[in-house]
């Protein structure tokens, strides 16, 4: 199909591009931006007036839920959250149940996901057989049924041996290696960020050396094998300092950290609220600081949405006791948008956390408008207001801290490949 | 969920779930409540009317046989019926969930849940449920929840000392060990502050402080007898026996030695401090029989205290 999306304002990341002009697409394709191609006659135009168009998002973290917690989540509902979120194409960790580590389960997930109303799914596997930190999984095999990157999830390799055997493995192939860190002992039974509020409230903590001290063994263990070092989820100031100082010093390591992390902190937790529990924890406001200055700075390099949909049995517990997580991926554009805000950024650069340079870190050809790619565009209102509700929600997972609030941004059409995933309600 | 949930919109008590966040008014009104209810025991009647009809159910998650019988004794005083329930759920054993249970309880036709969880946070998940569910006439007093807080202990302690010093406000007071693990530490801090205690001292090792305790208003010893000089009062903590072999404390022994009050150690405070201890004591591990039983300590007191305040708080909640 043939569509010319008319009177908006493309911003294109990747090509640098912030002006009103026309987008064309063709037979899936991004056409030409500004001027038509020749002979391009339109069957299908998208006024998008007062809206900006840019490419589709790229999120590093959303869980599906499939296969294994098929009660929690679906790969029909969390697509449908996705198209309403702008997101195109997204990475998903390997712990489902089983854990992705059999290129079946890989080829099966990717089989699902091929329908045109559904983001592009990029499987991360897993790292270890059942995530279990022991023995390798055939990450070649994996890499062909789709794998773009091999991690453990949130769960982390306790044999230091191991994972430097993992990660030199990983290397033989080029393979990136994504790994969260947080030193499982220091974090022992921990809930929340080990400070004011953790104290008060009598949560175990879990305190930032559990970030740093993990951060440090992968950054050497990433200079010591060559592995691309890809940090899922950093936390704390310390540790995007880290990251920095490892950069400087030459170490092939990027990072993400999770949209609600740039927005929350531990004051957030409240009177115990459950929707605030999540891993890694929300830290200081300080940390929170740093976290928005690193990803504006380019230090951190994506933001992501983390989308753990958890279902409300997993959620009204006590605080301790509640399933870590929350729903994201009808919230990242709003939450990227407000931290453009509040940072005062340009939002060329800002949408480049969210497109251009996530698809870097995947490696792919993904989060631009340039001429030949694939059209995945998200077209949004940044004015129009909306109310997080659980009605609202696509996706199967109502558990979000922002509940209630009003978020600046709506989507109004989400294209994958030149086909129309999401659009405005008749 | 971030309002304060234990007050009404009016600023009243609604339920009883931590210390942090109660105004001083109420705490003083609980406090003057309790006092008349100290001589109800000494009659030959041990009871007045006011919760009559009305039913406590005492939801204890946790064992704790003797808060229960306080509670028991205190609701029973008031002519309450009581209903006492020992769940004995580990989150690890899944069955019917915390809500599930309060949710069927509550169709019992429950006036007052007191609730003792080992999770931080369960008596404010109750409270917040049942406001959710149009049930906000049953009322919630926490009994204990996980490290978070024991508010009637708390109460019950600044009833303790009022009896015995009068005037907070010219007071320094220490409380002293496993501050890290305990609810109790935690409500007597934040009651103590609110009453204006102008010095509140922790006195632990480094292993059993959490980390940025002193944002809570205390001034943080790890020497115990430099903590100790000239206080009033001594609050000690019992020390859990899971906690007293491994990487926390090397032995009983070696706490004892540099934690446990002796008479040496109190004759660092003043002459005329008092010593109090929530119980069940271990003697001869946070605490010397010469001390416990010596006559510096208030220690029984506060059991015959505790029913008052318990008393009060009930009526309080639950006598309109």
């Amino acid at each position: 199909m043939r569509i010319q999306i008319t009177n908006g304002r493309v911003v294109d990341p990747a090509n640098n591009v912030d002006r009103n002009t026309d987008v064309f697409v063709a037979d899936g394709l991004i056409a030409g931006v500004g001027k038509a191609p020749a002979g391009f006659n339109a069957e299908a135009s998208i006024d998008a007036a007062g809206c900006i168009v840019c490419p589709g998002l790229v999120d590093l973290a959303a869980r599906l839920r499939e296969p294994g917690f098929e009660y929690r989540a679906t790969l029909e509902s969390e697509m449908a959250a996705a198209a309403a979120g702008g997101i195109t194409s997204l990475a998903c960790p390997p712990d489902t149940d089983p854990p992705l580590d059999e290129p079946g389960l890989v080829e099966m997930l990717t089989h699902r996901a091929r329908l045109p109303d559904f983001a592009h799914v990029y499987p991360v596997g897993a790292l270890t057989v059942g995530l279990a930190g022991q023995r390798l999984t055939e990450m070649a095999e994996l890499a062909e049924a789709g794998c773009v990157a091999f991690g453990q999830a949130n769960t982390v390799i306790l044999d230091t041996q191991v994972l430097l055997r993992a990660m030199q493995y990983a290397a033989t192939f080029g393979f990136p290696v994504w790994l969260s860190a947080q030193d499982p002992y220091l974090a022992r039974s921990g809930v929340a960020h080990d400070g004011e509020v953790a104290a008060r409230l009598g949560l175990t903590g879990i305190p930032v050396v559990a970030e740093t001290i993990a951060l440090a063994t992968i950054l050497h263990l990433a200079q010591e094998t060559g592995a691309r070092l890809h940090v899922a989820r950093i936390s704390s100031a310390a540790g995007v300092e880290m990251i920095r100082a490892a950069r400087a010093a030459g170490i092939k390591v990027s990072c993400d950290v999770a949209a609600h992390h740039l927005h929350l902190c531990e004051n957030d937790i409240g009177f115990f609220n459950p929707h605030a529990r999540l891993d890694p924890p929300l830290r200081a406001l300080s940390d929170r600081d740093a976290l928005r200055a690193g990803l504006a700075d380019g230090t951190v390099d994506a933001l992501c949405s983390d989308h753990t949909p958890v279902d409300d049995d997993g959620k009204q517990a006590p605080f301790g006791e509640a399933e870590a997580g929350a729903t994201g991926l009808e919230l990242l554009l709003p939450l990227t948008l407000k931290w453009a805000h509040e940072m005062k950024l340009p939002l060329v650069k800002a949408l480049a956390r969210v497109t251009s340079d996530p698809a870097r870190v995947l490696g792919l050809a993904a989060g631009t408008l340039g001429v030949g790619r694939a059209a995945d565009i998200c077209i949004f209102d940044p004015e129009a207001r909306v109310r997080i509700t659980r009605e609202r929600l696509k996706s199967q997972g109502k558990n979000t801290p922002f509940l209630g609030q009003e978020l600046a941004g709506e989507v109004r059409y989400t294209l994958i490949d030149g086909h129309p995933a999401h659009t405005p309600p008749l | 969920m971030n309002s304060n949930p234990q007050l009404n919109k009016h600023g009243e008590l609604q339920h009883l779930l931590t210390i942090e966040g109660l105004p001083r008014e109420i705490i003083a009104a609980i406090l003057d409540t309790a006092a008349p209810f100290t001589e109800v025991a000494e009659r030959e009647v041990k009871k007045v009317p006011l919760l009559r009809g009305k039913s406590v159910f005492n939801l204890f998650f946790e064992n704790s046989t003797r808060t229960r019988t306080t509670f028991e004794i205190a609701a029973k005083r008031l002519s309450a019926d009581v209903i006492n329930l020992n769940i004995n759920t580990s989150s690890t054993t899944k069955g019917e969930t915390l809500l599930d249970t309060v949710d069927n309880l509550s169709a019992l036709q429950a006036d007052i849940f007191v609730v003792r969880h080992a999770s931080s946070g369960a008596p404010h998940l109750i409270a917040q449920h049942l406001a959710a569910t149009g049930r906000d006439h049953i009322r919630v007093i926490n009994a204990g929840d996980g490290r978070h807080a024991h508010p009637t202990q708390g109460l019950l302690d600044m009833y303790t000392i009022r009896h015995y010093k009068k005037d907070f406000t010219r007071l320094t007071v220490a409380i002293v060990g496993d501050v890290l693990h305990s609810r109790v530490a935690r409500s007597q801090i934040h009651a103590l502050t609110t009453l204006g205690v102008p010095e509140v001292r922790v006195i632990a090792p480094k292993t059993l402080l959490p980390t940025q305790v002193e944002q809570m208003g205390v001034r943080v010893f790890n020497d115990m007898r430099e903590g100790l000089r000239g206080v009033d009062v001594v609050m000690m903590l019992r020390l859990q026996n899971e906690r007293m072999n491994g990487a926390l404390l090397p032995s009983p022994q070696e706490y004892f030695k540099y934690y446990g009050l002796t008479p040496d150690k109190l004759d660092l405070a003043k002459p005329d401090a008092i010593v109090m201890h929530p119980g069940p004591m271990n003697r001869g591990v946070e605490i010397d029989s010469a001390v416990a039983d010596g006559r510096q300590a208030v220690i029984l007191p506060q059991v015959t205290f505790g029913i008052a305040v318990r008393m009060a708080v009930m009526s309080m909640l639950g006598g309109a």
